[in-house]
């Protein structure tokens, strides 16, 4: 079960550290409260994307990984 | 997260620009801001003439080691400069030249690429550099 999100981002493929580097460049886009898709397989993703955002304060509302692929949904604080 | 990261490029090889470029869109992304210092050989490789070329690897790459950077950037990864320019976009990244560098390499203002904001001393640079961590590559 996926919740729709406000925006995605496909940042499968990209090398540490496009894709918070993507991220931190898409969720300037959406408004508090908002929420952003992402779809990563850097095998670091899934501690940077938490290092993120507890640091900045935008929430990790979901995460999970499918056949390499990691996917996060974070909300703009 | 308001004290810079402040980094010392000394080594003007593909790959440790690349790393040091790493850190920098790392750090832009966290909001964290960066101040980046060139010297010798890392300016050599900020030039306009220069940026673009292949900057060879450290040599303990070796041959392997070059296979595997050449497979990563056959792969889409984005050259060192290209990730400094999104840095840039990003957050706040200030690219300044040692200017006892500058006088080395015999260089002008105009003969360096936009990403570098401007030249300064060492004493500019520890002034910027607050109580931040400088890292030295």
């Amino acid at each position: 079960m996926t919740t729709a999100t406000d925006l995605q981002l496909d940042a499968r493929g990209l090398n540490c550290p496009m894709p918070i580097v993507k991220t931190a460049q898409a969720i300037k886009g959406l408004a508090s409260g908002q929420t952003l898709e992402v779809l990563a397989t850097d095998p670091g993703s899934t501690k940077d994307f938490e290092a993120w955002s507890k640091t900045t304060g935008n929430l990790l509302v979901e995460q999970s990984v499918d056949g390499g692929v990691f996917r996060f949904v974070l909300r703009r604080k | 997260m308001d004290e810079p990261l402040n980094l010392v490029l000394f080594s003007g090889t593909d790959d440790k620009l690349q790393a040091a470029a790493v850190l920098t869109a790392g750090a832009a992304a966290l909001g964290k801001p960066v101040n980046v210092f060139l010297q010798y050989w890392a300016l050599d490789a900020f030039t306009r003439a220069k940026i673009g070329l292949d900057h060879g690897l450290a040599p303990e790459a070796g041959e392997a080691g070059r296979t595997a950077v050449d497979a990563l950037a056959k792969a889409g990864q984005a050259s060192w400069a290209e990730t400094l320019r999104q840095a840039k976009d990003l957050g706040t990244v200030d690219i300044q030249a040692c200017s006892l560098s500058m006088d080395l390499l015999g260089l002008e203002e105009s003969d360096l690429d936009p990403l570098v904001d401007g030249v300064e001393g060492v004493t500019a640079f520890y002034l910027n550099a607050g109580e931040g961590h400088v890292v030295f590559i």
